[in-house]
């Protein structure tokens, strides 16, 4: 075991780290800040300060051990905070998160951004404490704990509670840990101070250090490389005590004390014992700790593959038992329908494993709208509604890139500044509301802002000097979707926020692409809202099955507009072989199912099949298809893993029968039936990229297929 | 054996190779063991469209979708018959998984170096990249695939080409 292996798990913590703290910072309220709150962002930096120790990260251990030292002094009451500050610190975080990044890397961060936030930091201090803040960065961990007001875990109760806040002797007991990891953690120990005595076995061992830190910081490089049920760091007044102190039960809280007291904001001598207070503490946080775990992707996704393989299989049970006995068993009755709810529960839940609550993505608006907000001179808050409102893993990383574009529209085209706001009667701070609720089986996304509205006249007249077919009767509805056009910009002049034109189509696509749909709801002078609604996951379809010939193939339903039997009367050929359809004022191309994917024994009268109306990247058309078969929620598979991609078909699904069905991708589909007709054969188009010879019938052109072996021949 | 120059080549090539040996028409092949991921029956293929004669389709292989593959219209064999005998041999090649269509499963056979000839010249019309050599067993002839260079070529249309 190498420490180097343990440098992504650090990554992956600080950077979580970094996370929490930047999301409290926002939340602080600065007039009165919550104490639990203000030590929350102090534990965040400490940590990281350990780890970045640990590890070596020198320029990580000198931002965090600044930036520490004023949250401490903050968190003490000594420090006021201001917005100003808060930015700083902000600031900081984003440092150090470059920093973070760096290290990912393997590389140096930069070495004048660290200067300068350490200038920052250090100049911070200096106007606002009035004492120079310690560079700790020779050291692995500094050596200085300043101001450390926490009680530490005294064996005597009567102990003032600041003494030991740092420097002593500890205890450290390692827990479980294998004998080959057990040497790491000695020699890690080692660097922090003196190791004593060491002496124990697998279970339990115990190592006398003698430390000029304090106990946490001991803990906080340790949590890196163990975690933290493997540690037990007990302060012990000097080492004639700890065999005693082995046995008594104030040991077994000791790690609770040290996570607790920084919780508990102020020293109190009767919390010096502690172990009253510890213990829910202890219990909140290994609940934590233990109530999640990472687990890759792929292996969500094969537990979701078997449990459907299960329910296909319960399926088919089923069928057989009804099948083969008319004076069916009421055991296997009762056993076979009490399967079939288990395996319906348990997809359930493993569908539910996927997914994740918007929190994921509404966090990191906040800050965005901060930033934002302060750059175009506009108060703005940010209220965001449903954030447990849980939403498939793919679907949420793919939503944000959208998601931000409006939020950005809305502060610059929406929210008008505060002084335009005066004037038109409505508050000087604008309220931008994210919200997400489930409806069905989708969810809806909403960004809406209280600004001044989509400008009607502008709109159209841009979209006239674009050349889009544009007139003056079209509804409101209809005029805000032609924002959506490629090129499409109303605002008056470009800033580097918004308004280049791109990207209103670009949300659209991508919406699209993920199954959903946008709209925009506008009144002038009231607002906009912008609505996305979504399919829950892209792992479960809504589809329509249809029977073309004797296969079977799945049409999305969110595609699907009407289903209808054409009448002779409604057909009008066109250009010789293409038909169009009539569906009250619209004349709509018919595509034959059976000749875009190559069925043979279908329906070929299209009086006598039935006509689905769909439509597929704003295109309308008619499918015919024999028959449908009905409506289902399908599990999408990909095809591409073991084949390739499949003209005219996004994806494969799994029927009740165990076999296989294809999912026809509508916008694909059109393109394949023009195509066919342009080429004229079904075999061998440029697009499918395939040989052209594989037709027995044509062997001798081939040279490269016969058999290896000739003599059957 | 011009190809097995290298003493170091030579001893490698001495252990002993398992094939699972299958037959085409009356024609007996083997592929390496190790490319082999298990053996089951012929049923519900669904057919893919626009896709080579000799791509069956795909088929639920335990909640994966594998794609079929029969070799025997790929080697040409006259009749390529579905029956309770047609055996799906699933290999596991560049990371995929792929059915191959065959007439039977016969056995498993150890093959060491001196019973792997190389593969003859068959004059100018035929697949010899995908011959890896050929199996003397007294009076059986085995011809060795390999079976992972064959279905990733880009004339079995298996594996998207780059750019499409």
């Amino acid at each position: 075991m190498d420490i180097t292996d343990f440098y992504d798990t650090f990554f992956e913590e600080a950077g979580e780290l970094l996370e929490e703290m930047e999301q409290h910072l926002l939340e602080l309220d600065v007039d009165s800040p919550d104490p639990e709150q203000l030590n929350a962002i102090f534990r965040a930096a400490h940590s990281i300060k350990g780890g970045a120790g640990t590890f070596g990260f020198e320029a990580l251990q000198r931002t965090t051990h600044l930036l520490e030292n004023l949250l401490d002094y903050a968190r003490n009451g000594e420090l006021t905070l201001r917005r100003d500050l808060i930015d700083v610190f902000l600031e900081t975080k984003d440092m150090l998160n470059d920093q973070l990044d760096a290290y990912r890397q393997s590389s140096e961060p930069d070495p004048e951004a660290l200067e300068r936030i350490c200038q920052v930091l250090r100049q911070l201090a200096l106007e606002e404490i009035g004492e120079e803040a310690d560079v700790g960065g020779a050291t692995a961990v500094p050596q200085q704990a300043p101001a450390q007001p926490e009680p530490q875990a005294q064996p005597e109760p009567q102990a003032p509670a600041t003494v030991a806040a740092a420097g002593g002797h500890f205890c450290v007991a390692l827990l479980n840990v294998a004998e080959k990891d057990r040497r790491l953690l000695i020699d890690e120990l080692s660097h922090l101070g003196t190791v004593k005595s060491e002496s124990g076995d697998e279970s339990r061992y115990e190592v006398m250090l003698a430390s000029s830190l304090s106990s946490d910081d001991i803990e906080a490089v340790m949590c890196f490389i163990a975690e933290p049920e493997q540690l037990q760091i007990t302060s012990v007044a000097d080492e004639a005590v700890v065999a005693e102190n082995a046995q008594e039960p104030v040991q077994a809280e000791a790690p609770a004390e040290t996570e607790s007291k920084d919780a508990v904001p102020e020293p109190k001598p009767a919390a010096a014992t502690g172990e009253k207070r510890a213990a829910p503490a202890k219990a909140a946080k290994s609940a934590g700790e233990s109530a999640s775990i990472r687990v890759p992707v792929a292996k969500v996704d094969q537990i979701i593959n078997l449990v459907g393989e299960l329910v296909i299989t319960q399926s088919m049970l089923d069928q057989v038992a009804e099948e083969a006995d008319g004076k069916r068993d009421g055991k296997l009755t009762s056993g076979l329908s009490l399967l079939a709810r288990t395996a319906r529960d348990l997809q359930e839940a493993v569908m539910s494993v996927r997914m994740v609550p918007m929190d994921y993505v509404f966090s990191r608006f906040p800050r965005l709208v901060r930033d934002l907000a302060s750059k175009l001179d506009k108060d703005v808050e940010l209220v965001t509604e449903g954030k447990s409102t849980e939403l498939d893993k793919g679907l949420t990383e793919r939503i944000i890139d959208p998601l931000t574009h409006l939020v950005r529209n809305s502060l610059d085209h929406g929210i008008e500044t505060p002084a335009q706001r005066e004037a038109a009667g409505k508050s000087r701070t604008g309220n931008l509301l994210l919200s997400a609720q489930h409806q069905g089986g989708s969810i809806l996304i909403e960004v809406s802002d209280d600004g001044g509205g989509l400008n009607r006249d502008r709109i159209l007249a841009k979209a006239q000097a674009n050349g889009l077919n544009v007139s003056e009767n079209m509804s409101d509805e209809d005029v805000w979707q032609l924002i959506f056009a490629p090129g499409f910009s109303t605002a008056a002049e470009v800033s580097d926020v918004s308004g280049r034109g791109v990207g209103m189509d670009v949300v659209k696509r991508n919406i699209e692409a993920m199954g959903g749909h946008v709209e925009i709801l506008s009144r002038p002078g009231q607002g906009t809202t912008t609505r996305i609604v979504l399919p829950l996951t892209l792992a479960i379809l809504d589809g329509m099955s249809v029977r073309v010939g004797e296969e079977t193939f799945v049409l999305p339903v969110s595609g699907v507009i009407e289903s209808l039997q054409p009448r002779e009367d409604d057909l009008y050929p066109m250009a010789g072989e293409d038909l169009l359809l009539k569906v009250r004022e619209d004349y709509l191309p018919l595509v034959a199912v059976h000749t875009a994917m190559d069925v043979r024994a279908a329906v070929t009268d299209p009086t006598q099949a039935i006509a689905v109306i769909v439509q597929g990247q704003g295109r309308r058309y008619a499918l015919q298809v024999d028959e449908l078969v009905g409506q289902q929620q399908v599990v999408v598979k990909n095809l591409e893993t073991n084949y390739r991609k499949v003209p005219g078909v996004s994806a494969a699904t799994i029927l009740g029968d165990g076999s296989v069905a294809l999912i026809l991708d509508i916008a694909d589909l059109h393109r394949l039936h023009q195509s066919k007709k342009t080429h004229g054969a079904f075999h061998g188009q440029p697009q499918q990229g395939m040989p052209q010879a594989f037709n027995p019938a044509s062997a001798t052109h081939d040279a490269g297929m016969q058999s290896p072996v000739s003599r059957t021949h | 054996m011009s190809h097995v120059s290298a003493p170091e080549k030579n001893s490698a090539a001495a252990r002993d190779r398992e094939f699972l040996v299958f037959s085409l028409g009356d024609e007996e092949y083997a592929i390496d063991i190790l490319k082999v991921q298990e053996i089951r029956g012929y049923d519900n293929v669904t057919r893919i469209a626009n896709a080579p004669d000799f791509i069956k389709g795909v088929a639920n292989l335990r909640g994966v979708i594998v794609p079929i593959v029969d070799l025997r219209i790929k080697f040409r064999l006259s009749n390529a018959v579905y029956d309770e005998q047609t055996v799906v041999i699933v290999v596991n090649i560049a990371d995929r998984v792929v059915g191959i269509v065959v007439d039977r499963v016969s056995d498993v056979m150890t093959l060491n170096a001196e019973q792997i000839k190389p593969a003859p010249e068959f004059g100018v019309s035929l697949p010899l990249d995908y011959i890896s050599g050929l199996g003397n067993l007294e009076n059986r002839m085995l011809v060795l695939v390999d079976i992972e260079k064959l279905l990733t070529s880009q004339e079995m249309a298996l594996v998207a080409e780059a750019g499409e």
